[in-house]
């Protein structure tokens, strides 16, 4: 149809990338809001290669685990933006380094 | 032109998400995820698939974000102040980085791609995906749609006040 490629490399270095800033991400940061964005961000570096490898095999089920991953991905956000607010209103602060116990 | 309109919204998706690193302030970190999601939604339709693409915008882009963004102003985050930092990380960290980043481009040489992904080739249709989902995939549809369920119960649980959860103190 059109005679002009993009290699599956390219999506995989692509997606490679989003989810390695990810982790990097959850690791250095310091503020549980900036945290939680950063598994979204691996999240949506995983939905690419699963489009990708869609696109690459003529799967359409890949799609489909996308759809998934989004529905689960909206469910973790809401009850982990939930659970941020009922930390925020126990401990007053937003900081992982001093949200060190379980327990007040 | 698709490489280019691949790499123009590569080149938003890595920015975006190194800026999301960069950033101290939660809010700049959530409007340049917002960039990264809408920068993916094109890498989607590139790849033919225009029901994730519309539903990355609506779903990730729209509703999730805006979540975390009314969550980011109702707690009034601010600047986050930086970690003190620990040697175990620094020195295990650039090694391992290293290795990894090695072993990636061991993995790109090596397996250099010949083959492409064609673009338009897919029958991308929501007809299509329809009728995977509601009929191939159906149970894990109903299952996805109870833990939804589930999760907008915990989520009002959760964030409600401890007075209005209907517990009395004496």
């Amino acid at each position: 149809m059109v005679n002009s490629y993009v290699p599956l490399s390219y999506y995989l270095l692509l997606s490679g990338f989003l989810f390695a800033c990810g982790a990097v991400g959850f690791l250095i940061k310091r503020n549980i809001i900036t945290i939680f964005m950063s598994i979204e961000l691996m999240l949506n570096g995983v939905n690419l290669s699963f489009v990708a490898f869609a696109a690459h095999w003529h799967a359409l089920a890949g799609q489909i685990f996308v759809f998934f991953v989004m529905v689960v991905a909206a469910a973790e956000a809401a009850v982990g933006l939930a659970i941020i607010i009922s930390i925020y209103r126990t401990r007053e602060t937003l900081d992982v380094d001093q949200v060190n116990l379980l327990k007040l | 032109m698709h490489l280019l309109l691949f790499l123009a919204f590569g080149a938003v998706c890595v920015g975006g998400s190194i800026n999301l690193l960069v950033q101290k302030h939660p809010i700049n970190s959530a409007l340049s995820l917002i960039a990264v999601m809408a920068a993916l939604a094109g890498e989607y339709l590139l790849l033919g698939a225009e029901f994730v693409a519309a539903v990355q915008v609506i779903v990730y882009a729209g509703a999730i974000m805006v979540l975390f963004v009314f969550v980011i102003m109702l707690l009034n985050a601010g600047v986050e102040e930086g970690t003190k930092g620990s040697r175990v990380a620094v020195l295990l960290g650039i090694p391992g980085m290293l290795t990894g980043v090695l072993l990636a481009v061991w993995v790109m040489v090596r397996h250099s791609g010949t083959e492409s992904v064609p673009i338009g080739a897919l029958p991308g249709h929501p007809k299509d995906i329809a009728r995977l989902l509601f009929h191939d995939f159906l149970l894990p549809f109903e299952v996805t749609s109870v833990l939804i369920l589930i999760a907008i119960m915990g989520a009002v649980v959760l964030a409600s006040k401890p007075e209005s959860t209907g517990r009395k103190v004496n």
